[in-house]
């Protein structure tokens, strides 16, 4: 089992703790055996020990520091947007995120579906088990 | 602030003025006044003093001297509504006969409590009165632009106050049995009234009248901190 995520110039992280959590970011530059330097489109380039961060599968094509301008440009040319949404890990987040955010009414609607759907399971199981018994 | 006041008479030390006492009558000018008033100082006209009233001695004096207790002149104000519960608000009922019971809010009464209404058909909740701290307010709200509320206040649901009859004690009793159990038919047609227009407003949304119809309970692994009602 050899290491798939490597902690690299370019590397798109999560943060996991602190202020930012919850944040994509770049590892733009390594400061030293324990922090990166860090840097996203709407956050300022900062410094940030590897253990707030969690390693993903992206990797965008940079240079070391690259300015601003051309981190927004190589981010959008690599879609790192659109591949962490899709990706499976990205996907249970927004669903995290978006059970987390439903009204008491949306609850009671959810609530219902859930029967519902389990009912429509439950007669087509019976009758499955009809045909076989038959 | 105004300039500083010449003063005639510095201190020189504590106790120790400048000028003595002949040296201020004169610099003060009192001769001037003197010699304009014909050598007497003037001197105000004596006012009248009015009668002294002549006041009786009290006839009772208590045994014990009672304080007098300190004047309190605040005046209370309604209770403030929280944000999150303005008319038409659905809220979750927390404790008595209807808990769990969601409701819809009608007005807020003189008193401070929250006028309330099931409505009545959907889970058995009536016109009532509910105190804002035994409510949540949830961020579902139902239109009710149409409905009337003008009419309900404090007194509406005050207890009646029946004149006391001196009969007999069995008849007494029998009497007031039947009368306090029924509900009076003026108050079912205002329930009525109400609900009417209510029920179109909440046909309008799909499921809402059975989201009124059910209660809210906590289940297992739901952390009311984290909910978002």
């Amino acid at each position: 089992m050899p290491f798939k995520r490597f902690v690299e110039i370019g590397r798109v992280a999560l943060v996991n703790y602190g202020e930012d959590y919850g944040k994509l970011v770049v590892i733009v530059d390594v400061i030293d055996q324990n922090r990166a330097l860090v840097d996203s489109p709407d956050m300022v380039r900062s410094q940030m020990n590897f253990k707030r961060l969690s390693l993903t599968d992206i990797k965008i094509d940079i240079k070391r520091v690259p300015k601003k301008k051309a981190l927004v440009a190589a981010m959008e040319a690599a879609d790192v947007k659109g591949k962490w949404e899709k990706s499976s890990w990205g996907r249970k987040l927004i669903v995290q995120k978006r059970r987390a955010s439903l009204n008491d009414f949306d609850r009671f609607k959810l609530m219902i579906a859930k029967i519902k759907k389990a009912g429509v399971v439950r007669q087509e199981l019976a009758k499955l088990k009809k045909e076989i018994a038959s | 602030m105004a300039p500083k006041q010449k003063t005639r008479n510095p201190e020189l030390i504590p106790g120790v003025r400048k000028v003595s006492r002949s040296q201020m009558y004169h610099k003060r000018g009192l001769w001037a006044i003197k010699a304009k008033n014909g050598g007497k100082f003037p001197v105000h006209a004596k006012q009248e003093t009015l009668a002294a009233v002549e006041e009786k001695p009290p006839k009772f004096y208590p045994a014990d001297d009672i304080k007098k207790p300190l004047s309190n002149k605040r005046t209370a104000k309604p209770t403030k509504l929280r944000a999150s519960v303005t008319p038409g608000t659905v809220l979750i009922i927390l404790t008595g006969r209807f808990k769990g019971k969601r409701v819809v809010f009608l007005k807020q009464l003189t008193s401070g409590l929250l006028l309330v209404t099931g409505p009545y058909k959907v889970n058995g909740v009536p016109l009532r009165r509910v105190n804002q701290t035994y409510v949540i307010g949830t961020s579902t709200k139902v239109d009710i632009s149409g409905v009337d509320v003008s009419k309900f206040d404090d007194k509406y649901f005050g207890k009646k106050v029946e004149k006391k009859k001196k009969k007999g004690e069995t008849e007494f009793f029998e009497a007031d049995k039947q009368e306090k159990n029924t509900l009076p038919a003026e108050k079912k047609d205002d329930q009525k009234a109400v609900d009417a227009l209510l029920l179109k407003a909440l046909e309008a949304v799909p499921d809402l009248k059975a989201y009124l119809g059910a209660r809210f309970s906590l289940k297992a692994g739901t952390k009311p901190h984290e909910l978002v009602f």
